[in-house]
This record gives C-alpha cells, structure tokens and sequence, in this order.
C-alpha cells in the first residue's frame, strides 16, 4: 500500500448534506426499498407497482415515439420493435437538432479563440457539463469530465488513479470487481494490475444474479485500493446496493468506481447519495450521441490525479523543460473534444428529465414485469437473473433453440433484440451459458411491443419445433 | 405473412433444421490425423473438426461442439459433404460455399451444382451477420488441413493468416503453440445451452 491517499481516508464516504442542484429525486415513486439499505430510489425496478393507471406511462406515449424518427420505420415489412436499448438507445428529435443545430450555427473550436463562434461552441459545452453535472448530482461541474463513454471514463480512472504518485496501485494492492462486469468494467483493472503487481479480486454472485455482500465484506481488506461494480448489470438486469457497497469500501479507505452505463437511462442518479467516488456513464444508452460520455470524479480525487494523455488543452503552461498541467476537468481532456457530442448529450439529459426520470423507470418497471411475466409462462423459456430490484434488461433462454437463431427469428418479425454473451463473458462462464437472448427497454416501448415479444418468441418455438 | 419470415424460411429450411436437430458424424474421430477448433469469439461458439486424411482423401471427418442451427447444420453437412473426397475438391467445395452464403458471384458464373444439399444455406446471404455462423466449421477445417498432417494425437491448429473474405469471419483455431482449448471459455459451457 503506497502512502497515497491519506486525506481521502478523512474525507472518506461523503456523508453529504444533500447536493447542490441534485436533480430531485422525486419522493413517493413506488420502489419498495428495502429498508436496510441507503439505495437511492430505485423507481422503476421490477418490483413496482407504481405505473400510471392502466398500462400507461405518465407522459404521452404517442407524443413521444413521435419525437423518436427512427421509430417509425418497418423492418421486414413489420413495424420495428425495438428492444436493443442496453445497446444503444435512439434518438429523440431534440438531440437530432441540437447536434445539428451545433453544425449549422455555432461551430467552432472551444477553449481557445476570441472569435464569437468559439465563445459560443464554448458556452455551449460548458453548459453541457452543468447540465451533466446536475444530473448526476454531482456538487461541482469540475467533477464532470468528458469523455468517449463508460469504458473511456473507466480507462481513464484506471491510467490515471491507478498509477498516479500520489494514487497509485503499488505490488500486493487489490481491486475488486464483481462476476457480473461487462469487459469495460473488468479488461483495464486486469491491464493496471498486471503493470502494478496488482491482484484483481472477483465478488461473486448468488443464485438470484444478486452481489454476494457477505463476499465482498471478507473480499475487502486493507489492501484493496479500488472497488469496481457495476450499478446495473447489462445481462442480468440486477440492481446493486451502491450506497451500501460505498460504505463497506469506505471503511477500508478504498475507493468505488460505478459503471453507470446501464443505469443512467433507467434510474435517478445521485452521485452524492450514492456515495461512489467515481461513475461513469456513455451518451449513447441515456438518448443521446455516441462518443460521448462523461465521468464523475470526488473534487480531491481528481485533484490528486495525474493527466492520462497529453496534448493540448489539458495544460497550464508548457515548456521543454516541464509542462504544468490544468486543473480538473480540463486536465483529463487533452485535444479537441466532441463538442457537438456533449451539446447533443446534454439535449438527451434535458429531454429525460422533462419527461422526469421516475415516470420514465416506473414504466420501464412495468414493460420489464410485463415481459418477464409473459415470457416465463412460455414452454420452455427460462429467464436468466431473478435479482429482487432489476431494470431495464431481460435475459432469457428458449430451450433447445440457440439465442442467434431466437435473434434471428426475432429481427425476421421486426423486433431487435441482442443475442450473445453481452460483453460478459467471464459473467457467462459462472451462469454455464454461452449466450443470451436479451431484451432490453426504454422509455418509448409499449405493452403492446411487449406482447409482440412474446408472440415472436412462440413462433421460434414453432421454427425449431 | 411478410418477406422477413419468407427470408427466415429460406433460411431455416427443413434440411438445415433436420441437421441442427440430428447432427451428423457428431463426435471426435479417434486417431485423427488433423483436428482444428474453431471459435467464434463474438458469439462463444464453438466447433472442433477432426478428420482422417489417407493419400490426400478424407477418409472419415466429424465435428463437435456448441452453436446455433446455422453453424450445427453447416458443420454436419460439412461432414457429410466432404467424406471421401480429394483435399482439392474440398478446398474447391468450400470456395463455393464461401461464394454461395456471401452472395459473391462463383468465379465460373451460373450454377453451383456440386454444392449439391449445401445449397441450401443460399438463404444466408440475406443475412450477413450469420455468414459467420455458415462458415464457421469450414475455416476450423480449413485451418486443421494448413496445420499439416499431425502425427499423433490431434493438435490445435493455428490461425492460417488469410482471412480471405470481406465480412468480418471467426478466427479458427487459436494462437500458434496455444494450448487446445486453452484460449476461451467455450469449453465448460460445451454441456448446457446450444442443443
């Protein structure tokens, strides 16, 4: 263990008086939490009971597949179904202007250039980063960095932290990661641990696809430095108890990484009340722009690390002899960034909030319990993960059918799933299977998708009958 | 009912689906004189074919292993398509198959008689991302035959460097000198899910 991080052991876990600007989370929305655990409420699990009425959101559903062009379209002669959201997700009209809009009237290079057009493009991605800032419930926009995605921001934290002087691993420390990470998650602790002589640790899962907490207690000891978990796992659905992982990693004056990418479209984030140190989430799942994402990183961590690429924008003043670097956010954003991205990525955080991120998960809870309940009551297809609060993904298994051909069949009758191993292999060794068929919902999905679903999945019983 | 599930008849005909139901030569061959695994790593199938060659002629072939119809069919029927014949007509055979599932023009134009029953995956070319599902078993063949004749026991083979079409294909076979099976988590899995 290096002398490192002293003052984070101070400042450890946040008990933060709640957040300046945190988006509210709206109180009362079902979830029935449970009581032990600080989880910050989790709307739209699988669990609740709290949509609006009669298999209706709260917001138009009409009006908003309306927003969504690429939803109107008919795939093989059918309308498309699309339930590839843990993928990627689609675009609302608002991120398609604003990146255009970007284009067509402000362009420029940002952070540099008196001109009018790059105080603008300026102004614009600064706007972004507090409008990123605000959903995350982060306390200052100097906690947001940009980035391409989850897995850049997740790079980014291991080059960075993981070998600074005053952060880095050193031989014998451990991170510890969970059997349900995607590779994103998994592959750039293993790079930092190997360079190190690091250990990379695995919290297992139980039979439900729930973290196994009683592990991670004996798991966690002096010599983990950084606790990596996903928020949302991308195959199983499950929820982990962040805020309560974020007090047991605390305790040990580690640090938590969140892979926010699976739950930032379906679940209110609040960095502050979660309690992690760093969480990373990608443009692309929340509506808005790939290549574009953004990561929360604690002010004095960020403080304390060091630059993970150079070039230009990142520094303070440079010279042959030495090069002084800028500060937070700035030094961890080395050339021309994706402006149009961010400007994009904030338009698809304004258009999920205004649609209010509670209405959005309680109806994703209910597509979510629609489909399980369906396809369950289907011969001979079995869901895979029965995590207790779940969002947004359902993996499954038909009998004797392979999740290609279900994929297959599937995209012949108009409905896109994903079939594979999800970027999860080591998750998929421990459930004994070489793939899944997942599908996977988003706000502007109906209950009458959902009984296509389960149409479709009848008929590929019928194929392979 | 629509064009989609006309195209998916095409492609799941009766005879694909009888060879993905009751695959052919399913096994290993014992005292095989080549063997090679082919893995998808996109999709964690997996195949092993090994096969006897005597004089430049397969004499017997099998495959085993976990995939999805499209690439249990190919292989079965790969099995059946290629016992007795001369390693050229073999080499030839899967040119015109390659042809035949990319939906490339065969290099003599017209018809692909010879193709016989495999032409029955003419119905993947409209689905592109399965073309690697078809040829999976025939690059692991592909990659045992450039591996030489193995004296002994059957040896992984490695990864010829051609990678010969436009779509993106598997590797087959693993690193060269990698241990069998050492490089991917297919094996364990080999029990549940695919049949």
């Amino acid at each position: 263990m290096t002398g490192s991080f002293g003052s984070s052991r101070s400042v450890q876990a946040p008990d933060v008086a709640a957040p300046v600007g945190a988006p509210a989370a709206p109180a009362g929305t079902a979830v029935a939490s449970k009581g032990a655990t600080a989880q910050v409420p989790t709307a739209g699990t699988i669990s609740s009971k709290g949509a609006a009425g009669d298999g209706r959101p709260s917001y138009d559903l009409a009006l908003v597949r309306a927003d969504f062009p690429v939803l109107a379209q008919t795939v093989h002669g059918r309308p498309l179904i699309y339930l590839d959201n843990a993928a990627s997700s689609q675009k609302p009209r608002a991120v398609i202007e604003a990146v255009a809009g970007c284009y067509r009237d402000y362009y420029a290079n940002v952070g540099r250039g008196v001109h009018r057009l790059a105080q603008l493009a300026t102004a614009g991605r600064e706007r972004a980063r507090e409008t990123v800032r605000a959903f995350l419930g982060a306390a200052t926009a100097e906690e947001i960095v940009f980035v391409r995605g989850t897995t850049e921001a997740i790079n980014l934290v291991a080059q960075s932290y993981g070998r600074g002087r005053r952060t880095g691993l050193a031989a014998g420390d451990e991170v510890l990661v969970t059997a349900m990470e995607h590779h994103s998650n998994l592959v750039p602790w293993q790079l930092l641990c190997e360079e190190r002589g690091a250990s990379l640790r695995v919290v297992p899962i139980d039979r439900r696809g729930e973290l196994d907490l009683a592990a991670l207690r004996r798991l966690l000891s002096p010599r983990t430095r950084i606790v990596a978990v996903t928020h949302v796992s991308n195959v199983l659905g499950t929820i982990n108890p962040v805020a309560e992982i974020a007090d047991l990693v605390h305790r040990r004056a580690a640090v938590l990484l969140v892979d926010g990418a699976q739950a930032a479209p379906h679940l209110t984030v609040d960095v502050a009340m979660l309690g992690c140190d760093f969480y990373a989430f990608s443009g692309h799942k929340v509506y808005g722009p790939s290549g574009i994402g953004a990561l929360y990183g604690r002010a004095e961590l960020l403080a304390a690390m060091p630059p993970w690429q150079g070039g230009g924008g990142m520094i303070e003043t440079v010279r042959f002899e030495g090069t002084t670097y800028a500060p937070p956010p700035q030094r961890f954003e080395a050339g021309t960034p994706n402006i149009e991205g961010a400007i994009g990525l904030a338009a698809a955080l304004d258009y999920l909030t205004n649609l209010g991120l509670n209405a959005v998960a309680v109806w994703e809870g209910r597509l979510l319990q629609r489909a399980a309940e369906r396809l369950s009551a289907i011969p001979g297809v079995q869901l895979v993960g029965s995590a207790r609060e779940r969002a947004g993904v359902l993996s499954f298994l038909v009998e004797g059918v392979h999740p290609h051909d279900v994929g297959t069949v599937l995209d012949g009758l108009g409905i896109a799933v994903r079939a594979g191993h999800h970027c999860a292999q080591p998750l998929m060794e421990v459930l004994e299977l070489p793939a899944t068929t997942r599908a996977s919902f988003g706000l502007y999905n109906t209950l009458d998708e959902v009984e296509a679903l389960a149409a479709a999945v009848e008929r590929v019983r019928e194929v392979f009958a | 009912m629509s064009g989609g599930f006309g195209e998916l008849q095409d492609l799941y005909g009766e005879v694909i689906l009888d060879h993905n139901r009751r695959p052919r030569n399913f096994g290993r061959l014992p005292g095989a004189s080549h063997s090679a695994v082919g893995h998808n790593p996109l999709c964690g199938d997996r195949v092993e074919v090994t096969l006897r060659v005597e004089d430049g002629r397969i004499e017997e072939i099998a495959f085993e292993g976990v995939g999805c119809a499209i690439s249990t069919a190919s292989a079965s029927m790969m099995t059946e398509a290629l016992r007795g014949k001369s390693l050229a007509e073999a080499r030839c055979l899967f040119e015109r198959f390659h042809a035949l599932v990319t939906g490339a023009p065969t290099a003599g134009g017209g018809e692909v008689p010879e193709l016989g029953k495999l032409a029955a995956f003419a119905g993947v070319g409209e689905f592109p991302m399965r073309v690697k599902c078809a040829t999976l078993a025939w690059h692991a063949l592909q990659s045992a035959l450039a591996s030489g004749a193995a004296t002994a026991p059957p040896r992984p083979a490695a990864a010829p460097g051609a990678g010969s079409g436009p779509e993106p294909e598997p590797a087959a076979g693993s690193a060269p000198g990698g241990p069998r099976r050492g490089s991917s988590n297919a094996d364990n899995g080999g029990a549940s899910g695919g049949r």
